[in-house]
C-alpha cells in the first residue's frame, strides 16, 4: 500500500453541484414585482458579476440569496440547502455565506477585532483564541492588521470596506456576495477594495457581486448578468457582453455606464 | 429673625444620612428594574411582538398620563385588596410602604425609560440589523451584542437624565409615610423648629447630587457625538 498516494479530492454530488440555483424567483413589493421569473445558476468557484439600470433589481435578487429578503415565488437553493420559511436552512446558508454592502455596516461601537470575532464567536461557537487568530488572518489579509484596535469610525472608507470584507471571511464563507461595494467610496480608495476581491476571486471563491466597475468585470467576471426590470436579460462571458451586448437595453446601459 | 444655626444639622446627621440611604437605594431599584421592564415594554413595541406590542403601548400611555402620586395611592391601597382578594380570602393582604415604593416607582420608572429606549432602538439604522443577520446572529444575540448597546450609548445622557428627576421625586414617598431624606428633615424641623437650616441643608444636598449626576450628563453627550464624528 502506497502511503504517499494523494487523497483523493471530494468529487462526487457535493463537488459538482452549483454554488447557488434559482428557478423562476419572483418577488413582490406589495404589488410591484422586483424579481420576474429569474433563473440562474452560479457554479462554485465562479465569480458573477449582476450589473443593470437603478432599480433593476439587483439588490433584491442578491439579498434573496441569504434571505435578507424572502421570495414570493421559485425556488432557491444556496449550498444544496432550500432557502424556505425553515429556520435552519437559513441558519445553515447564513454561516456559508458572506456578505458586503455598499454602506460597510461594521459595528460601530465594537473595534475593528471584535467586529471581526462576534459572529465567529456568537454564531458558530468557536472559541475566543481561535477566533482572535483567524480575525487577525484576515486583517493581515486585507492589509490592515494595524487598526484591529481601533473603531470603525477611525478608518477610512476604504479600510472599512476592507474590515467589513474580512470580517465576512472570518465566517469561513463558501460563498460571498457584495452589493456595490464601492459604490460609497471617495474615487481614490476604489482600487484598494477592487483589489482584495481581485484576490478573493483569484484563490477561488464563489463570488456573486454587483458592481459597476465594468474594468473590474472585465478582469475578474467568469460571467456577467444583465438584469432590467427585475428580470435577467442576458449573461454571458465579459468580453461577448461588452463587446457585442445582444439585448438594445443592455447596449443603452453600457453606453450609460461607459459614458 | 433669629441667627441661622446648623447645629440642628449637624447634632442630627446619622438620622438624616438614613433618610438619604432610603433615597439612594429607592432610586437605585427603580432605575435597575426600571430599565429591564422598560428594556423588555421597547423591544415588544419595536419587535411589534402581537399583542404584547398593544398591552405595552397601552400600558405606556396610561402611566405616563398619571400623576406619580396617585399611582402610589394607588398601589399602597388597591394592592392590598387584590392580593388579599387572590390569596387572602378577600381580607387585604397589606404589602407596607417600603415595597410599594419599591413596585411603585419601578413600574412608574419603567414607562418613562422605555419611551427613552425606544427612539433609541429607532435610530439604528437597518444595515446594522442586516449586517447582524447576513452573519447568521439570531435575533436574540443581535440584539445583545450589536443593537443594545449601541441604544445604551446614545440613550445614556438621557436615561441618566430621567434617572436624575426619579431621584427627586423619590421624596414623594412621604405619603407612604416612609422617611426620605426630605421626610427625615421635615420631621426633625418640625421637632426642633428649624425649617430654614434643614431645608436648606436638604437642597444643598440634592444640588450637589444632582449637579454632579448632570457633570456626567454632559460627559455621556460629548461621548457620544465624538462616536458619532468618528
Ligand atoms: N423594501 C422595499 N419596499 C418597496 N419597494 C422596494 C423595496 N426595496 C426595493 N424596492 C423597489 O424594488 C425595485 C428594485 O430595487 P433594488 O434595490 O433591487 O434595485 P437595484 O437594481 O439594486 O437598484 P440600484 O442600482 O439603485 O441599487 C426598485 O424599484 C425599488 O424601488
Ligand atoms: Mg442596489
Amino acid at each position: 500500500m502506497n502511503m504517499h498516494l494523494p487523497t483523493p479530492r471530494l468529487a462526487g454530488p457535493a463537488q459538482a453541484e452549483p454554488a447557488i440555483v434559482l428557478e423562476g424567483v419572483t418577488k413582490f413589493y406589495g404589488g410591484f414585482r422586483a424579481l420576474n421569473h429569474v433563473d440562474l445558476e452560479v457554479a462554485r468557484g465562479e465569480t458573477v458579476i449582476i450589473c443593470g439600470p437603478s432599480g433593476s433589481g439587483k439588490s433584491t435578487l442578491i439579498r434573496c440569496l441569504n434571505r435578507i429578503e424572502t421570495h414570493d415565488r421559485g425556488r432557491i437553493v444556496v449550498n444544496g440547502h432550500e432557502l424556505t420559511d425553515a429556520l435552519k436552512d437559513i441558519a445553515a446558508v447564513r454561516r456559508e455565506v458572506g456578505m458586503v454592502f455598499q454602506s460597510f455596516n461594521l459595528f460601530p461601537h465594537l473595534t475593528i477585532l471584535e467586529n471581526c470575532m462576534l459572529a465567529p464567536v456568537q454564531a458558530r461557537g468557536i472559541s475566543r483564541r481561535e477566533a482572535r487568530e483567524t480575525a487577525m488572518h484576515f486583517l493581515s489579509k486585507v492589509r490592515i492588521p494595524d487598526q484591529a484596535g481601533k473603531y470603525p469610525g477611525q478608518l477610512s472608507g476604504g479600510q472599512q470596506q476592507r474590515v467589513a470584507i474580512a470580517r465576512a471571511l472570518c465566517m469561513r464563507p463558501q460563498v460571498m456576495l457584495f452589493d456595490e461595494p464601492t459604490s460609497a467610496l471617495d474615487p481614490e480608495m476604489v482600487k484598494e477594495v477592487l483589489d482584495t476581491m481581485v484576490g478573493l476571486a483569484g484563490e477561488g471563491m464563489t463570488m456573486v457581486c454587483v458592481t459597476h466597475e465594468m474594468g473590474f468585470a472585465r478582469e475578474v467576471a467568469d460571467r456577467v448578468v444583465f438584469m432590467d426590470k427585475g428580470a435577467v436579460v442576458e449573461q454571458d462571458t465579459p468580453e461577448r457582453f461588452f463587446s457585442a451586448p445582444a439585448s438594445e437595453r443592455a447596449r443603452e446601459f453600457l453606453r450609460q455606464v461607459i459614458h | 429673625m433669629s441667627q441661622l444655626d446648623f447645629s440642628v444639622v449637624f447634632d442630627n446627621l446619622p438620622y438624616l444620612w438614613q433618610g438619604l440611604r432610603f433615597s439612594l437605594l429607592l432610586t437605585a431599584v427603580a432605575f435597575a428594574a426600571g430599565m429591564v421592564l422598560g428594556t423588555g415594554l421597547a423591544l415588544l413595541q419595536h419587535l411589534e411582538v402581537p399583542v404584547g406590542a398593544q398591552l405595552a403601548r397601552g400600558y405606556v400611555a396610561l402611566i405616563r398620563s398619571i400623576p406619580l402620586i396617585l399611582v402610589l395611592f394607588w398601589f399602597f391601597f388597591l394592592v392590598p385588596l387584590m392580593l388579599g382578594a387572590l390569596m387572602n380570602g378577600g381580607r387585604p393582604m397589606p404589602i407596607g410602604g417600603v415595597w410599594t415604593a419599591f413596585i411603585t416607582f419601578s413600574l412608574f420608572e419603567a414607562a418613562y425609560y422605555s419611551e427613552i429606549i425606544r427612539v433609541g432602538l429607532r435610530s439604528v439604522s437597518k444595515g446594522q440589523y442586516e449586517a447582524a443577520q447576513a452573519l447568521s446572529l439570531s435575533t436574540y444575540k443581535t440584539y445583545r451584542f450589536v443593537i443594545l448597546p449601541q441604544v445604551v450609548r446614545v440613550t445614556s445622557p438621557i436615561i441618566l437624565n430621567q434617572t436624575i428627576i426619579l431621584f427627586q421625586d423619590t421624596s414623594l414617598v412621604y405619603v407612604l409615610s416612609l422617611t426620605d431624606l426630605v421626610g427625615a428633615a421635615s420631621k426633625l424641623a418640625q421637632l426642633n423648629g428649624r425649617l430654614v437650616e434643614m431645608y436648606l441643608a436638604v437642597a444643598a444636598v440634592y444640588l450637589v447630587i444632582c449637579c454632579t449626576a448632570s457633570q456626567l450628563v454632559a460627559y455621556l453627550r460629548r461621548r457620544t457625538q465624538l462616536n458619532q464624528n468618528r
